[in-house]
C-alpha cells in the first residue's frame, strides 16, 4: 500500500448554522497531483484551510503528513507549503529577497538557501532579474516564482490554491510542468483549480458539490462513470446538482 | 453613515461645552503664615468664588514643593507672616501667588482670576472701613518663569509624535500583510504569532528611540527647555509609552479588516482624544465628568503627566510612580488582547 500524505475522515466545518464543509472522508497518496474541484462556495478553500492548520475543524478526524490537525498543526506547518489564490510575494522586495525571506521563515541555513536560490533561478530562468523587485515581474513569472518559494523549503506537500487564475494558457502549462517536477520529487500536490483542463493533469480528482464529496477518482475512470466526453461534462453534471449559489 | 452623522454632534459638544479654557473650581493650596483674622477672610474669600477651591493647606515650603510636583494644585496662595499687622498698620500687604508654568496658559489665567479676587476684596474692605487698603500681589512662575510656549508644547508632541508612529503605523503594517495575501502564507508558516507580531513591532520601536532622541536633543539645544528630572528615567518612560502605543497599534490591526479603517481608527479613536483629552491642549480639571472619565483611558494623558512632572518639574519615579503603574497596566491589557485576537484568526 502507498504511502498516505493526507487522510480525512468525516472532517467538518461549520460557521453557525452554515455547513462549509459536511463530513468529507478522502486520502491522498504520496507523490500524487490531487486536484480539488468545486464551485464558488462548495467549501473548497475552508476545506483547505483545515489541512493547512490554518482553521481547526468542527469535527472529523485528519492527519496530513502523519500528524493530527487538532494536536501536531506546529508540524503540519513544517511540513507543507502553501501558495494562496492571492499573489502573496512581498512586491516591494528583489526575486532574491522573497526567496531570503521565505525561506528564512521556514529556518532552512544560509547555504542551503544559496545553493537552492541558484538553482531556482536557473529553473525560471529568473538568474538575470534575481535582484529586480517583484512588482516589475509579469504576472506568470509571479506565479511561477510564488510555487517555487512554496516548495522551497522541499515540504512533503503543497497546497495550492487556484494558482493559475488569470494567467495565459501557455504559462498555465508551463506553470503544471513545475508541478509534474515537484511530483516527480516525491512532493504531493494538492491543488484546487476552475480549469477543466487542468483537472485532466491531475492523478486523482474530488469534486465538491454544496460542501460534500461526490465524485472522486482519475480524470478517465469519472469521465466513464458520468458517461461524459471531458473532465466540463463531469463538472457541470455535478454542479447541476447545487442548492447552494455562489458567493 | 452613523460617523458622519455623529461626528459633527459629538464634535460641537466636546469643543463648545467641554473644552474651555475658563477656570472652574481649579484645586489651589494655601499657605497661610499669618493666621490672622484678615489672612482668614482673605482666604474665605478665594474660597467663595467659583474660580477657585482650596484643596491643601501647606506649613512649609518643602510641603509647597512637594504638592505641585505631584500635580494636585495649579497654583498657591502664600500669606506672610505680617499680612494682618501690615494691613492693619499700613493699609498694605503683599501677597504673593506661586503657579505651575509648566502650562504658561493656565499659569497666566489663573494669576489673573486669582489676582481679580484679590482686587475685589481690596475694594470691599476699602469701602467697608473707608481707609485705602492696598493689598499687592507678588507672581511668581513656578519651573518656568519666562512663561514659555515650549515647556508644554514639548511634552505634548513627544506623546503626539510617539503615538503616532507607533500606532498608526504598526495598525497599517499588518492589516496591509493581510490585504497582500502575504499574512495567509505567514500564518500556514512554522512561524509563531508571538514572533511575526515582535517582528513587525521592533522597526517603530527602533524608529521612536530615534524620535525620542530628536525631540529632546532639539528641545534641550534648540528650545532651550532643560531637562530637569533624570534622563534616564525620563527615556524609560518614553520606551514605556512607546510600548504601549505599539501594542495599541498591534491591537487595532488584528481587529479591522482594511488599511483605511486602521487609518481611520487611529486618526479619529486616537489622535483626537490625544489632542484634546491627554491635558495638553486642554486642561483636564475644568471638563465635566464623562469626558475626565474618557480621558482616564487615554494612554497619552498619563505619559504627558509624566513627562511634565519628570522633565518641567524635575521629579523622580516617587511622583510619576502611579502614572507609571497604569501605563505599564495598559501595555499588558493590550499585548495580552493583540495577541490574543491574533491567534484566534490562526485557529
Amino acid at each position: 500500500m502507498r504511502e498516505k500524505v493526507i487522510i480525512a475522515e468525516k472532517l467538518t466545518k461549520r460557521f453557525g448554522d452554515f455547513t462549509a464543509v459536511d463530513a468529507i472522508s478522502f486520502d491522498v497518496n504520496k507523490g500524487e497531483i490531487f486536484g480539488f474541484l468545486g464551485a464558488n462556495g462548495a467549501g473548497k478553500t475552508t476545506a483547505m484551510r483545515m489541512l493547512s492548520g490554518l482553521s481547526l475543524p468542527t469535527s472529523g478526524n485528519a492527519t496530513v503528513a502523519g500528524f493530527d490537525v487538532y494536536r501536531e498543526n506546529e508540524k503540519i506547518k513544517r511540513n507543507i507549503g502553501y501558495m494562496s489564490q492571492k499573489f502573496s510575494l512581498y512586491e516591494d522586495l528583489t526575486v532574491r529577497e522573497n526567496i531570503r525571506f521565505y525561506a528564512g521563515i521556514y529556518g532552512k541555513s544560509s547555504s542551503f538557501i544559496r545553493d537552492k536560490t541558484t538553482a531556482v533561478l536557473q529553473r525560471l530562468h529568473l538568474t538575470g532579474e534575481a535582484d529586480k523587485l517583484v512588482k516589475s515581474l509579469p504576472l506568470g513569472w509571479k506565479q511561477k516564482l510564488a510555487f517555487s518559494v512554496a516548495i522551497f523549503h522541499e515540504p512533503r506537500l503543497v497546497f495550492l490554491d487556484e494558482p493559475t487564475g488569470g494567467v495565459d494558457p501557455v504559462t498555465r502549462r508551463e506553470f503544471w510542468q513545475l508541478i509534474y517536477e515537484a511530483a516527480a520529487e516525491g512532493i504531493t500536490v494538492f491543488v484546487t483549480t476552475h480549469y477543466m483542463d487542468e483537472a485532466e493533469y491531475c492523478d486523482r480528482v474530488s469534486i465538491m458539490v454544496d460542501g460534500r464529496i461526490d465524485a472522486l477518482d482519475s480524470p478517465s475512470v469519472l469521465k466513464q462513470q458520468f458517461g461524459a466526453r471531458s473532465m466540463d461534462d463531469v463538472f457541470l453534471k455535478l454542479a447541476r446538482k447545487a442548492q447552494r449559489t455562489a458567493d | 453613515m452613523f460617523i458622519l452623522l455623529a461626528m459633527p454632534v459629538v464634535q460641537i459638544i466636546i469643543f463648545g461645552f467641554a473644552l474651555t479654557n475658563e477656570v472652574k473650581n481649579t484645586a489651589i493650596a494655601v499657605w497661610d503664615q499669618a493666621g490672622d483674622p484678615a489672612a482668614v477672610s482673605l482666604i474665605a474669600e478665594m474660597e467663595a468664588s467659583r474660580y477657585f477651591e482650596i484643596d491643601k493647606a501647606v506649613s512649609s515650603r518643602e510641603e509647597l514643593d512637594k504638592v505641585f510636583r505631584l500635580g494636585k494644585i495649579k497654583m498657591a496662595l502664600v500669606l506672610p507672616a505680617r499680612f494682618g499687622s501690615d494691613l492693619g498698620h499700613f493699609n498694605k500687604a503683599s501677597v504673593q501667588l506661586i503657579a505651575d508654568a509648566s502650562d504658561p496658559n493656565v499659569a497666566n489665567t489663573l494669576t489673573g482670576y486669582a489676582a481679580a479676587v484679590i482686587g475685589d476684596y481690596q475694594v470691599r474692605i476699602t469701602q467697608e472701613r473707608r481707609q485705602p487698603y492696598t493689598i499687592k500681589p507678588e507672581i511668581k512662575m513656578l519651573y518656568n518663569p519666562e512663561l514659555r510656549g515650549a515647556y508644554n508644547f514639548v511634552p505634548g508632541v513627544m506623546a503626539m509624535v510617539l503615538l503616532l508612529v507607533c500606532t498608526m503605523m504598526t495598525a497599517i503594517t499588518i492589516v496591509r500583510e493581510r490585504e497582500t495575501g502575504t499574512m495567509e502564507i505567514m500564518l500556514v508558516s512554522p512561524a509563531r504569532p508571538l514572533r511575526i507580531i515582535m517582528a513587525k513591532a521592533v522597526p517603530y520601536f527602533l524608529l521612536s528611540v530615534v524620535n525620542i532622541t530628536s525631540i529632546l536633543l532639539l528641545s534641550v539645544y534648540v528650545l532651550d527647555v532643560p531637562i530637569k528630572g533624570s534622563l534616564l528615567l525620563l527615556l524609560g518612560e518614553s520606551f514605556l509609552f512607546t510600548l504601549v502605543s505599539l501594542s495599541l497599534g498591534l491591537l487595532i490591526s488584528t481587529r479591522v479588516a482594511s488599511q483605511q479603517t486602521a487609518l481611520f481608527i487611529s486618526l479619529v479613536g486616537l489622535l483626537l482624544p490625544t489632542v484634546m483629552l491627554s491635558g495638553f491642549m486642554f486642561p483636564i480639571e475644568n471638563m465635566p465628568l464623562p469626558l475626565r472619565t474618557v480621558s482616564r483611558v487615554v494612554p497619552a494623558r498619563w505619559y504627558y503627566n509624566i513627562v511634565r512632572a519628570v522633565m518641567i518639574k524635575g521629579a523622580g519615579l516617587a511622583t510619576v510612580w502611579k502614572e507609571t503603574l497604569i501605563l505599564t497596566g495598559m501595555l499588558l491589557f493590550f499585548m495580552t488582547v493583540a495577541i490574543r485576537s491574533f491567534k484566534i484568526r490562526l485557529a
